[in-house]
C-alpha cells in the first residue's frame, strides 16, 4: 500500500498511457517510443551518477567542499563551479542529485546555481553542436549572455534561499 | 561517449575506494541506493510525461507552432514550448536551424533554445526533491525571465 502511494504519480501516468492506447493509438505509440528511449538513457546513466554521488558523500570531507565552492571561495569557487558544469553532458535532471549533495556539504548557493546553469546551457559538447548548426556568432553571444545571467541569478538566489530551505536526500546520522 | 566516460571514471574511483576502505565503499553504495529509491517515482513520472508531451507535440508540430512568423507572440510561444518540453539539445539545434531558414527570427530561436535548456517544468518535481521548492521556483522563474532578456538582446545585436 505504501509503495502504491509512493509511486502514485507514475501509476497515474501509466493509466493515461493505457487510455491513450485505446483512444489515440497513433499518439500512444509515438509517446511509448519516446518514453522508452528516455528510460534506456536513464537506466544507463543514472546508476553510475548516483554511485558517484555516494562516493562523494562518503569520501570528500565537508571542509574540502567548503574550501572549494563554499561561502568564502570567491571568484575561485565560481570558476571551479563553472568548470564542473562544462565537462559533462546529459540532461539537467541528472545534475540535481549531485547539486543537492554538494549543497549538503556546504557549497555556496550561488555556485550551485552556476554549476546547474552551465551544465544546462553552456557545456562544451553542446556548444560544439550549436556552432555547427547556428554559427559561431550566435553561439558565442548566447554563451556570454547566458553566463552573465547565470551568475546574476546565482547571486540573487543566494540572498533569497537559505540552506535550511533545502531538503536532504541523504539521511543524516 | 559520455556514458563511457562516466563508467570509466566510476570504475577507477570505485576501485580506489574498495582498496582503501571496504566499509566506506559499502556505505557509499547504500547512500546511492537510498537516493535512487527516493527519486524513483519522480524519475518514472518524468519519463512518462516527456513521452506524452513529445507524442502529442513531435518536433514537426513544434516547428509549426513556433512557426516562421516574426513578432513578440512567436517569441513568447517559443519560450513557453522550450520551457515545457524536454528535447535533447543535439536534436534542438538542427530543429532551430531549420526554423531559422524558414523565417523565424533570431530572438525566437534564442528564446526557444535558452528556455529549453534552462527551464524545466517537467523536471521540476525532481528538482524540488533534490533542492527544495523555493530553490526550484526561483531558479526556473528567473531563468525564464533571463531567457527572454537574452533572446531580446540577441535579436537586437545579431
Amino acid at each position: 500500500m505504501e509503495i502504491i502511494k509512493k509511486f502514485k504519480a507514475p501509476l497515474i501516468i501509466a493509466l493515461l498511457f493505457l487510455l491513450l492506447a485505446f483512444l489515440l493509438p497513433e499518439i500512444a505509440t509515438r509517446s511509448a517510443a519516446v518514453s522508452l528511449s528516455y528510460f534506456k538513457e536513464m537506466a544507463l546513466v543514472l546508476p553510475p551518477v548516483f554511485m558517484l554521488m555516494g562516493l562523494l558523500e562518503v569520501w570528500v570531507p565537508k571542509e574540502k567542499i567548503r574550501q572549494l565552492i563554499g561561502r568564502e571561495s570567491g571568484i575561485k569557487g565560481m570558476f571551479f563551479s563553472f568548470l564542473m558544469g562544462t565537462l559533462p553532458t546529459g540532461p539537467l535532471y541528472m545534475a540535481f542529485p549531485m547539486a543537492g549533495a554538494l549543497l549538503n556539504k556546504g557549497a555556496r548557493v550561488s555556485n550551485i546555481v552556476i554549476f546547474l546553469g552551465v551544465w544546462a546551457a553552456i557545456k562544451i559538447p553542446q556548444l560544439i553542436a550549436e556552432t555547427e548548426f547556428l554559427g559561431l556568432q550566435f553561439t558565442a553571444l548566447r554563451f556570454i549572455l547566458t553566463l552573465t545571467a547565470v551568475i546574476i541569478i546565482g547571486l540573487i538566489m543566494e540572498r533569497l534561499v537559505k540552506t535550511t530551505d533545502m531538503p536532504t536526500m541523504i539521511e543524516q546520522k | 561517449m559520455t556514458t563511457i566516460v562516466i563508467y570509466v571514471l566510476l570504475a577507477i574511483l570505485l576501485a580506489l575506494s574498495i582498496i582503501k576502505d571496504r566499509q566506506k565503499t559499502r556505505q557509499a553504495f547504500m547512500v546511492a541506493v537510498k537516493a535512487i529509491w527516493k527519486m524513483a517515482p519522480g524519475l518514472l513520472a518524468i519519463i512518462g510525461v516527456v513521452g506524452l508531451i513529445l507524442g502529442v507535440l513531435p518536433p514537426e508540430t513544434i516547428a509549426q507552432l513556433v512557426g516562421s512568423e516574426a513578432g513578440f507572440t512567436a517569441t513568447i510561444t517559443a519560450a513557453l514550448i522550450g520551457a515545457i518540453t524536454l528535447i535533447p539539445a543535439l536534436i534542438s539545434f538542427p530543429l532551430a536551424a531549420s526554423l531559422l531558414r524558414s523565417g523565424a527570427t533570431i530572438t525566437t530561436i534564442a528564446a526557444f533554445i535558452t528556455t529549453l535548456v534552462m527551464v524545466g517544468f517537467v523536471t521540476a518535481p525532481l528538482e524540488i526533491k533534490a533542492l527544495g521548492k523555493k530553490f526550484t521556483l526561483l531558479r526556473n522563474g528567473l531563468s525564464l525571465l533571463a531567457a527572454l532578456l537574452i533572446a531580446l538582446t540577441m535579436g537586437v545585436i545579431l
